[in-house]
């Protein structure tokens, strides 16, 4: 309702001051109803015998209403009525612009400053940390839970071993754009006896024992016709495509209700598409910084 | 005047407390069905498909808008955890509004793309497995009830000719067929996930 003198801008106005003055015109009515009658005397109507005095409305009261009145006609002048903007030109996103403005400006030295440290320089400064833990509470925890050790599905961030790559910069990476996981399901391609016999042979690379080893020389051929692309000749992954490294006994999808030689197989049957969300525009670049830090920080120095 | 006739006369006191009282309606809302605010779809906007429209159904059977609103205020706190204030325009196809009206969760009008498909579904089956400290409650039916899509084109059809959703003859043709089957997890998931981008979609 951006023109003051479009139809509906109109209306409102004249709906709204129409019944004010209606209003107003209502309260002097009826201050008069009884004028033909003395004051302070008894009125001749009577209802269960209940009878009123012809007092006046009371001086208290009625001026409360005229202020109510003028409050009303005044609010009008500063605030925005129909297509009136009002002479203070409030408007709801206008406050809230004007309050994020204030913020950023309280906080954006903070931000920026740390914006331009690296994530090794802010793993010496507490604050920085401390900060990074909020915003990591905030926002990773939900799927990475508070201690950072994730869970089905959600990848351990204090193991130091990395789908994506554990470097501050990849990690930044990381939180910047998020990260898509593109394991295909290979049901069709490998069968049930396939996926049994792969299974076999993932189970051996990381010093399980298999639970059939007839089956592990036909699924050590498969694995290199199908899943060496992507995971390495010998299962140690590929962290540009974030395919996982099998040998080091780290399974981010391990129900433990299952075997895991069964958690492998609804794997291979289904794929796993794991996601990262971005959180570029959710945070921003220093506060993708300070949680990059906090997440550097968790892991534990003992790579596998 | 003569006040003692209003008084004395209940009909005709409906009647006049009933014109007072509609005043503020008049003034208030009804020049809102002329404003293009309002009526006109944000440029994200598009019709839910069959998929998310049943998704809807169960948000609303199960009653997740008694404690998730659709609704971000314009101010710095909610804007910030939740993502751009929602307008008007972004219900526009919304028969009903799922606004709601307490949040004991949080709000869900940009909830889409936030997390991940598998993040939901772990999250409706226990969402303590995630959050040990959330008092939502576990929907594990939704994943061993499935969608027969008997009434998907119905409802299709009366979005279409009641409210003026613009669905296709094509897609209320294969609605049945889209959601025939699907887990009602996995609809309910496509929903969420659509949420929040009326405003702009990449």
């Amino acid at each position: 309702m951006d023109n003051l003198w479009s139809f509906w801008s109109l209306f409102v106005i004249i709906m709204t001051l129409g019944f004010m003055v209606a209003v107003w015109w209502l309260i002097e009515a009826a201050k008069k109803v009884n004028a033909q009658q003395p004051a302070n005397e008894l009125l001749d109507h009577e209802f269960d015998g209940i009878r009123e005095y012809n007092n006046p409305l009371p001086k208290w009261w009625l001026w409360m209403f005229y202020g109510t009145l003028v409050f009303g006609f005044g609010y009008f002048i500063f605030f925005p009525l129909g297509g009136w903007q009002g002479v203070l030109n409030w408007t709801s996103v206008g406050q809230l612009e004007k309050e994020q403005q204030a913020h950023e400006q309280r906080f954006m030295d903070t931000f920026d400053t740390y914006a331009r440290l690296s994530v090794e320089e802010l793993l010496n400064d507490s604050t920085a940390l401390a900060i990074g833990q909020r915003i990591y509470a905030q926002n990773c925890a939900l799927c990475h839970n508070n201690a950072g050790t994730g869970g089905y599905g959600f990848p351990n961030l204090t193991n130091n071993d990395w789908l994506y790559g554990g470097s501050p910069e990849q990690i930044v990476q990381t939180l910047t754009h998020g990260r898509q996981g593109v394991m295909p399901g290979f049901s069709s391609q490998l069968g049930e006896i396939g996926i049994a016999q792969v299974s076999n042979y993932v189970l051996t690379l990381s010093g399980h024992e298999a639970r059939n080893p007839d089956q592990v020389a036909e699924g050590q051929v498969l694995y290199q016709a199908v899943c060496a692309a992507c995971h390495g000749d010998e299962g140690k992954g590929n962290q540009a495509l974030g395919a996982p490294n099998l040998t080091n006994d780290i399974w981010l999808y391990a129900n433990p209700e299952v075997s895991l030689y069964d958690n492998i197989r609804v794997t291979l049957r289904h794929g796993r598409m794991g996601v990262m969300p971005a959180f570029d525009e959710l945070l921003g670049a220093g506060r993708i910084n300070l949680v990059a830090a906090y997440v550097y920080n968790l892991r534990q120095e003992d790579p596998q | 005047m003569r006040h003692d006739k209003v008084e004395k006369n209940l009909g005709l006191m409906v009647a006049l407390i009933l014109l007072v009282v509609s005043f503020g309606g008049i003034t208030e809302i009804v020049p809102l069905f002329f404003e293009e605010d309002n009526t006109v779809p944000t440029q994200g906007v598009r019709p839910l498909t069959a998929l998310e429209l049943e998704g809807r159904d169960i948000y609303i059977r199960e009653g997740c808008h008694v404690c998730h609103t659709q609704m971000i205020r314009p101010l710095r706190a909610e804007v910030e955890r939740y993502g751009h204030y929602s307008v008007a325009g972004e219900y526009v196809y919304e028969h009903p509004f799922l606004w709601g009206s307490k949040r004991t969760g949080p709000d869900l009008h940009r909830v889409g793309g936030r997390y991940s498909d598998d993040w939901h579904r772990a999250h409706l089956w226990e969402p303590r497995d995630l959050v040990p400290e959330s008092n939502m409650p576990a929907f594990p039916w939704l994943f061993t009830q499935h969608l027969d899509g008997k009434h998907t084109a119905r409802k299709m059809t009366i979005f279409r000719d009641r409210f003026g959703v613009p669905y296709t003859d094509e897609q209320i043709a294969n609605a049945a067929d889209e959601v025939r089957g699907v887990r009602e997890v996995d609809a309910l998931v496509a929903y969420l996930q659509n949420l929040g981008f009326g405003l702009e979609r990449n």
